[in-house]
């Protein structure tokens, strides 16, 4: 299992250095997984994507539709990229420790 | 892997297919390099399966930590498979390597590697079979084209049996009919009885195989992606959908991959299934259980093509439908068409598919009971039973690519065409020489649709790139249009890489846009959001 150090703190995660258990996570964390994403600050916009992408996959056991997000944070897709450069998917939800969707997709 | 740490596309195919390698292949060691292998298994989804050495390992180790006996395994495997298939046996004798499939590779002919030549990369496992199962190569050896099992054979096997799309275009043009997909499948199957396997697939399988779905969305996430859905629609056309969720006693189960609830572009071809239903007033169910029409069964082994394949005709029995509709997937249909009876069969708890619009018995689907939503939505239009407005899709200038399964494994090639021509004003087809039997692999199926195999993708892209690429500049095609939820996950990439400015997309989310409702407002967009005329867009 490959891991991700970072501020002297190990993480284990897979290839793509998504948070293996999604337990560990925590504001703390995700502020840490933010600098591997080029975030150095995480800014109330970050917040209200983040916190949006783990209380949905709290309650669903998955990330929520990309759509969805939009619409229910008010943000269009072209500033969650702003946000997150490497998109919803790939940075919010990793920074939320999120694990990666997999499938056809 | 992300597309712009790729080399420039006019880099990345500047290959020579003329220039010979340096050693002979079996002297020609695998490389792992970034970007065109895949990922492994992780062991947490082997023990969910109950499958051979769970174990956390990359392919860049020295040691793959096999089993002591990985060998004995194997050899074992191997000859139990030669009994039982005689198709596989017969596809390890009778090659007198020709050379008629080498050229036909989408990944042959974007990356240039011999070892992706079809008749190569079965002669990866054909010399293993020589070298212990018959007498020539038994007494001549590598003089007989055979060799001795190896780790680094075993390496080799992983490396390119998970660089097949199992696509079978190079079957189209072989002589004998040798079908390589399936020289590919077996590859894989011995490959897991070690514990040689992909994450990208065996992650989508441990999770249908606990969720139902490849996504592992649990039922009321499942049906809160529909609920989104159904808001969407109403705001776009005003009318509220029907959503039937696990409706016991519904005439007809549908079945779609779970990329069509969760990724764009499917979720606006998903939403043309709840139009098209709702309008026709179609007595159906989804379910939250048989929630994936996908199975990565087929890229793992029949055993767990034939796991994960029952839970759909075991959802129909315990609803007590009459018969399945399927959406717009492609590899469902390899299953549904060449495994299913034998595998899961007989069906005889349903009835021979009767379309309760137009009364059209589906005498093809007899044995199945599953009819593909193309079928049916053609015979729907057929009867004059859609009332449709093409001129809602006249942003769309749509070209059509044939997924290789639909295509080659199922034989529908004319219903998306009739339907797409129905819906859309302005079509035009590819070259003839990669479209239908002939068509050519998006690249990613079969597991391959992964980021970290991204440079091969794009590489195995190619072709059909180039085909789009040509319609695109002739005829400003706008719109790559498809029937599998791997392709219009995949295509999307292909497009961004190699024909910007072409979008991807379902053909029931034409179909939705130009189907006029019952009670409808005035549409002003379609099913993306976007104004129906470019004035609006001012």
């Amino acid at each position: 299992m490959p891991t991700l150090e970072i501020e002297g703190r190990t993480f284990e995660v897979d290839e793509d250095g998504f948070l293996q258990d999604p337990d560990l996570w925590n504001e703390e964390v995700a502020k840490l997984f933010a600098k591997t994403e080029g975030i150095q600050e995480l800014t109330d916009e970050h917040w209200k994507v983040v916190h949006y992408l783990r209380n949905y996959y709290l309650e669903f056991n998955i990330a929520p539709m990309i759509r969805k997000v939009c619409k229910d944070t008010g943000f269009k897709l072209k500033k969650i990229y702003e946000l997150f450069p490497s998109g919803p998917a790939k940075g919010a939800c990793k920074v939320a420790g999120l694990p990666k969707p997999t499938g056809c997709v | 892997m992300e597309l712009h740490n790729l080399s420039k596309p006019q880099d990345l195919m500047n290959i020579d297919l003329n220039k010979t390698p340096e050693t002979p292949w079996m002297d020609t060691p695998v490389n792992f390099r970034d970007g065109t292998y895949i990922y492994p298994a992780a062991g947490k989804n082997l023990k969910r399966l109950g499958l051979p050495n769970p174990r956390e390992w990359s392919p860049t180790d020295e040691d793959w930590k096999l089993p002591d006996n990985w060998k004995e395994i194997i050899m074992k495997g191997l000859k139990e498979r030669l009994d039982k298939y005689r198709s596989f046996r017969l596809f390890m004798d009778i090659c007198v390597r020709c050379g008629a499939c080498m050229d036909k590779c989408h990944f042959f002919i974007g990356s240039g590697d011999p070892k992706n030549m079809p008749v190569l990369r079965a002669e990866l496992l054909r010399s293993v079979y020589r070298n212990d199962f018959t007498t020539l190569g038994k007494m001549l050896g590598r003089f007989a084209g055979a060799r001795e099992l190896t780790v680094d054979v075993l390496k080799e096997w992983f490396y390119y049996f998970f660089q097949c799309t199992e696509c079978r275009r190079c079957s189209v043009f072989c002589p004998y009919g040798i079908d390589t997909a399936e020289v590919t499948m077996i590859g894989r199957e011995l490959l897991n009885l070690v514990g040689l396997n992909i994450n990208w697939v065996m992650e989508p399988v441990a999770n249908c195989y606990r969720f139902g779905n490849h996504l592992g969305i649990p039922p009321h996430g499942v049906k809160d992606m529909w609920e989104f859905m159904v808001d969407d629609i109403e705001n776009i056309t005003g009318i509220n959908v029907n959503l039937p969720i696990n409706k016991k006693g519904a005439e007809i189960l549908f079945v779609t991959p779970s990329g069509d609830y969760f990724a764009d572009p499917g979720t606006y071809t998903c939403m043309g299934y709840l139009m098209l239903f709702h309008e026709i007033g179609l007595d159906y169910t989804w379910s939250t259980y048989a929630s994936e029409g996908g199975n990565f069964g087929l890229f793992t082994s029949h055993e767990m093509i034939k796991r994960l394949n029952a839970k759909i005709y075991a959802e129909a029995k315990r609803l007590g439908v009459k018969w399945i509709l399927g959406g717009e997937c492609g590899h469902m249909w390899r299953v549904i068409h060449q495994y299913m009876e034998t595998m899961n069969g007989p069906a005889d708890f349903l009835e021979a598919p009767v379309s309760p619009i137009t009364g059209t018995k589906f005498e093809n689907a007899k044995q199945s009971k599953m009819v593909h939503i193309m079928e049916f939505t053609a015979d729907l239009i057929k009867h004059g039973k859609l009332k449709l407005d093409p001129s809602r899709n006249r942003k769309v200038r749509a070209t059509y690519h044939d997924s290789c399964n639909p295509a080659r494994a199922a034989g529908l090639l004319e219903e998306p065409r009739y339907v797409i021509q129905n819906v859309c004003e302005d079509f035009f087809e590819m070259p003839e020489n990669t479209i239908r039997e002939q068509t050519f692999c998006c690249g990613g199926g079969a597991g391959l649709g992964n980021d970290e195999n991204l440079e091969m993708r794009m590489r195995g892209a190619f072709p059909r790139a180039n085909a789009l690429r040509h319609v695109q500049d002739k005829h400003d095609v706008n719109r790559l249009l498809c029937m599998c939820a791997i392709d219009r996950a995949t295509l999307t990439a292909l497009t961004h890489y190699w024909a910007p400015d072409v979008s991807v997309g379902g053909i029931h989310e034409l179909v939705a846009n130009a189907l006029v409702m019952d009670g409808e407002q005035e549409r002003t967009e379609d099913l993306r959001g976007e104004p129906l005329n470019e004035e609006e867009e001012e």
